[in-house]
């Protein structure tokens, strides 16, 4: 019997594609997003509102990630933005080598790239894609456990997004608590309230995003 | 379930290693796992049974998973703790927030074990 040590870590490959995808994001001097949440936390409709606020000040691009179907893709293109839908028919996540591969596709120089996960709080959490950032998406209906009961996502996030806060008047979700338990796993995110649906709470974010896109074409 | 994706890429790790190192047979895998990682040792499991019935070098193979508390280190007091069930990532000792995970994302093959040709 032989042993044979590795210390080899199993998202080796993925993290060598990530960072190429880095590299090339940094030398188009783009600014990528990679959004994440659970299915139903109005990921697409957060999008659809962002991108109402930034067409006409950015050249945008969205990379759309689900199981299947192409309707979120065709949600995004009728905005007129280029869009790439990648359907991973049954993963339950985006990899860097299918984000490389889209945007190569895409093949327009970009100010900003949102890459549109697939709808999971659990495993788009351990792949890195070579985005700039993770903003987390997690709506008023989920329920106020969602930060601790996956705070990897949450940790690991540059920024939190709090949806469908229109709707708190017929919830229980408890927003100072949530603030609270994001701030334990992860003090520096700054918390945007917003409603996808109406708009409110928006332009801050927009604000924050723009500030960023400045930050990397400085760079660059 | 991405632990179908891992276990597919550690048997891929393995295999090439095992090629090169002339082994016929592979008796067992090592993993660490932290606890902040969001792959389920159950689920691996799961899976590494899966895959190896499919592959003559893993037939025998069993898989090892030791997992990692999650530990941080402050920056502001340079001390040291331990996070466990209610997930915190503040310093207990000065209450600073910055803070670094020095254990618990680990996912990583340690070593592997077999016969050799």
């Amino acid at each position: 019997m032989v042993q044979v040590r590795m210390e080899a870590s199993i998202l080796g490959a993925n993290d060598l594609l990530a960072r190429k995808n880095r590299g090339i994001f940094a030398r188009q001097g783009t600014l990528v997003v990679n959004l994440m949440s659970s299915p139903g936390s109005g990921k697409t409709t957060v999008l659809e509102r962002s991108i109402d606020y930034l067409h006409d000040r950015l050249r945008l691009g969205v990379i759309e990630g689900d199981l299947y179907t192409d309707q979120d893709a065709r949600r995004i293109e009728k905005k007129g933005v280029p869009v790439k839908q990648i359907n991973t028919e049954g993963a339950c996540h985006l990899d860097a080598k299918m984000v490389g591969e889209a945007f190569e596709s895409i093949g327009e120089k970009l100010d900003l790239l949102f890459i549109e996960n697939v709808g999971n709080l659990v495993c788009p959490a351990e792949f890195d894609l070579g985005e700039d950032f993770k903003a987390v998406v997690m709506s008023t209906t989920e329920g106020n456990d969602k930060p601790s009961k996956y705070p990897l996502v949450f940790r690991e996030a540059r920024v939190v997004l709090l949806n469908k806060i229109d709707l708190l008047p017929f919830t229980d979700f408890s927003v100072e608590q949530f603030r609270e338990d994001v701030a334990k796993i992860n003090p520096h995110a700054p918390v945007f309230m917003v409603s996808g649906r109406t708009g409110e709470g928006f332009e801050a974010w927009i604000e924050w995003l723009l500030e960023e896109v400045r930050k990397k074409r400085a760079e660059a | 379930m991405h632990e179908f994706a891992l276990i597919e890429g550690i048997i891929g790790i393995v295999r090439d290693s095992a090629l090169q190192n002339n082994i016929r047979k592979v008796e067992r895998i090592k993993l660490v796992v932290g606890k902040l990682s969001m792959a389920l040792p159950e689920s691996l499991q799961f899976a590494f049974e899966a895959f190896k019935a499919e592959e003559e070098l893993f037939h025998h193979a069993v898989l090892e998973i030791e997992e990692k508390e999650i530990v941080c280190s402050c920056g502001q007091c340079n001390r040291s703790f331990a996070v466990e069930d209610s997930v915190s990532f503040i310093c207990p000792w000065c209450a600073s927030g910055s803070v670094e995970i020095i254990q618990g994302r680990e996912l990583y093959i340690d070593c592997y074990e077999g016969e050799e040709c």
